[in-house]
């Protein structure tokens, strides 16, 4: 018997791994003191990490919270701390909780603005968890315009009519782009919901609440908006504002109609030219030179959509990453199996592409939601301009770290939770591709 | 009555006609001239295998056939329809001629159910009950109806050509194009896909298959083609093929492919 020849006459058995593996003790060994370099490290970051805390924690502690000004905190901690204890004080935030979280809204209409939000709640549900009943989707759909209604209050016509109006275009459109193609579903959809707003919704909502019922509930005037609420309300409507058009504007720019594209192209690359702030300060100042005089166009209505269009440009070069990554086979497939480009595009396309670009789409949508705190440039009054406007009150003038760090915990809460979202549902798409 | 008469005649009709005819026909890639002067008929329930070195235009010459490339000049006509810009003609003929991938080109986000009964539902508007029906009777056909409710990524290459098999049959093609069906396969897997296309030519079905596997050739093709340089060298039924070439080109090649 040659040394190069050998038989196996039984197959091996799988046994079970040695018993450091999966213990705390060897979990610790294989990350924290795997060799000499990696345990120096461990010691010395842990030792960062304890003298962090060990500055911060007696700060975020030792504090005041019944304080009614600055000067009363820094009287008040060391009496009760001993001399020298320099805490925070929270009373700051304690006092004014209410005027970050709804600005100026009015006190006895707090109800709407929560329930406006716990409604956002429940439209968003159906949305971000599939496995929820579909018929929920339609309160989603409704819900825009309910919560237009609820926050600005005023008669229920014109949020109805809008939505009447969008409806009966979107049905016009199903039905002619099943009968006389595509395009012309398109045009005279538009054209139909264009002339709506125009010259149908206002009237309409003018005659039906003289004539038949206002149906309406107090207004609240922009002016009065603020703080949190502010925020949601711009982030929440850009985000969902910004992933369909994001979408058409991926699939433009890789359209074969050069005309389609040149127009998506030149819009990306205009709005992801130009910094946020200009467009901001387009939006509040100068947009009311170029239209006609007299027209009470809303601050925050024309704050959104500037937030919108520039979160899209960025959210379309995300996707068109995600197009690109698709194999060209994907594309092919669908073609040879007959199906046209919109039903390619939605069921095999788009998810795939969707999905591969999530992290970046979500990393988008956290950028725009902290981006809202640039409108308090331009004067509107978001948590960072409610902040200024409490340091220039003499109780709370000189206070600094207390709101800016309460500001950024709450928008942290808002932010992790939107990036545990994209990962669970990260995982939750992966089938074993790749 | 009247009705069924016409139907009956078209079908005749149909019949008599060949599944693919193409003539004179001209590609280019750019300045690349890579497809030149093709003529091919072939007729209902032909099996025909198109063979040649890399880069000699076939795998084009079928992707022509249902427009996944364009032609330039000449004319392409499939089940009576002319391939132009046309876009209802196209799609109505990416409906009728089903196709299979080198590398399967299975949807990875819809299991291999929906993979099966996606066009079937979107294109050909059937019930989703019944294309379900249908997708398990081809997924039967093909040996793996267990694995129905899997995501092709949990399925060996094998099983993904077998279901891309399955997925083209659901939507009832008249003709089935394989471009190199077996090429990106370890070698245990080929046999299984060959297997399956064998069974298949067995019921009939008209089929143009790019493929280097000549004992699946001379099993089941009625006509072998051997194209080089973009043209069409020599064609003629697989033993004379085989046993007798005509041209250099084709003795050069086989005797490459042969030899060992």
């Amino acid at each position: 018997m040659s040394d190069s020849s050998f038989v196996r006459t039984e197959m091996l058995k799988s046994e079970a791994p040695p018993t450091m593996e999966g213990s705390v003790l060897g979990w610790i060994r294989n990350n924290l003191f795997s060799g000499p370099w990696n345990s120096l490290l461990t010691i010395v970051f842990g030792l960062l990490i304890v003298y962090v805390l060990a500055e911060m924690l007696p700060w975020v502690f030792l504090s005041s919270w019944t304080a009614t000004s600055l000067r009363e905190c820094r009287e008040i901690i060391p009496l009760t701390y001993g001399e020298g204890t320099t805490g925070a004080c929270w009373a700051v935030i304690r006092e004014r909780y209410l005027q970050l979280f709804y600005g100026f809204y009015p006190r006895e209409l707090y109800w709407r603005v929560n329930l406006t939000f716990v409604l956002m709640l429940v439209a968003l549900a159906p949305i971000l968890f599939p496995n929820l009943p579909r018929q929920l989707l339609y309160f989603s759909g409704v819900y825009p315009f309910l919560g237009y209604w609820l926050l600005w209050g005023g008669t229920i016509w014109t949020p109805t009519l809008t939505l009447a109006g969008l409806i009966v275009g979107y049905l016009l459109f199903n039905f002619l782009s099943e009968k006389r193609g595509l395009l012309i579903g398109v045009i005279v959809g538009t054209l139909l919901i264009i002339f709506w707003f125009l010259f149908g919704v206002i009237p309409i909502t003018v005659f039906l609440s003289e004539n038949v019922t206002p149906l309406a509930i107090e207004i609240v005037e922009s002016e009065q908006f603020g703080g949190f609420t502010l925020s949601v309300i711009i982030g929440a409507t850009g985000i969902a504002a910004s992933l369909p058009i994001g979408i058409l504007l991926a699939l433009g720019r890789k359209s074969d109609l050069l005309i389609v594209k040149s127009l998506c192209v030149g819009f990306i690359e205009f709005i992801r030219g130009v910094p946020l702030i200009t467009l901001l300060f387009v939006a509040s100042t100068l947009l009311n030179y170029f239209l006609p005089p007299g027209t009470n166009f809303d601050i925050i209505l024309r704050v959104v959509i500037m937030v919108t269009l520039f979160a899209s440009a960025y959210m379309a070069e995300v996707i068109r990453g995600g197009l690109a990554a698709l194999p060209k086979g994907q594309y092919e497939a669908g073609d040879a199996l007959g199906l046209d480009y919109w039903k390619s595009m939605r069921l095999i396309v788009l998810p795939q592409a969707l999905k591969i670009s999530i992290p970046g789409i979500v990393s988008t949508f956290i950028g725009l939601f902290k981006d809202t705190t640039l409108v308090s440039i331009i004067g509107l009054l978001d948590p960072i301009g409610l902040s200024k406007a409490i340091r220039s009150d003499t109780a709370w003038n000189g206070i600094v770290w207390e709101l800016y760090a309460f500001v950024a915990a709450v928008f942290f809460i808002f932010c992790f939770a939107m990036s545990r979202y994209s990962i669970y549902l990260e995982k939750k798409l992966e089938t074993g591709h790749r | 009555m009247e009705e069924k008469v016409l139907e009956k005649k078209a079908n005749s009709e149909q019949d008599s006609q060949p599944a693919v005819a193409i003539t004179n026909m001209n590609k280019w890639f750019g300045k690349f001239h890579v497809l030149r002067d093709i003529n091919l008929t072939v007729n209902n329930g032909e099996r025909i295998v198109i063979c040649g070195p890399s880069g000699s235009g076939k795998s084009t010459l079928i992707r022509c056939i249902n427009r996944l490339e364009e032609h330039q000049s000449g004319s392409i006509i499939v089940e009576g329809t002319e391939l132009s810009s046309d876009l209802k003609n196209i799609d109505l003929i990416r409906s009728e001629v089903g196709m299979c991938f080198q590398h399967f080109n299975l949807f990875p986000h819809l299991s291999v159910m929906e993979n099966c009964t996606l066009a079937p539902i979107w294109v050909r508007k059937v019930p989703r009950h019944e294309a379900e029906k249908t997708a398990m009777h081809f997924l039967e056909k093909v040996k793996i109806p267990e694995q129905a409710y899997k995501y092709p990524g949990q399925l060996s290459g094998g099983q993904q050509q077998r279901v891309a098999i399955a997925r083209s049959l659901c939507m009832r093609p008249r003709i089935m194009l394989f471009d190199e069906p077996t090429s990106a396969l370890d070698p245990e897997m080929i046999k299984e896909v060959l297997d399956t296309m064998i069974e298949l030519a067995e019921d009939g079905m008209t089929m143009l298959c790019v493929t280097h596997e000549m004992g699946f050739a001379r099993q089941v093709a009625n006509r072998v083609i051997f194209m080089d340089e973009g043209q069409i060298v020599e064609s003629n039924e697989p033993e004379e093929f085989f046993n007798n070439p005509q041209s250099n080109r084709t003795k050069l090649f086989l005797s490459q492919i042969l030899g060992h």
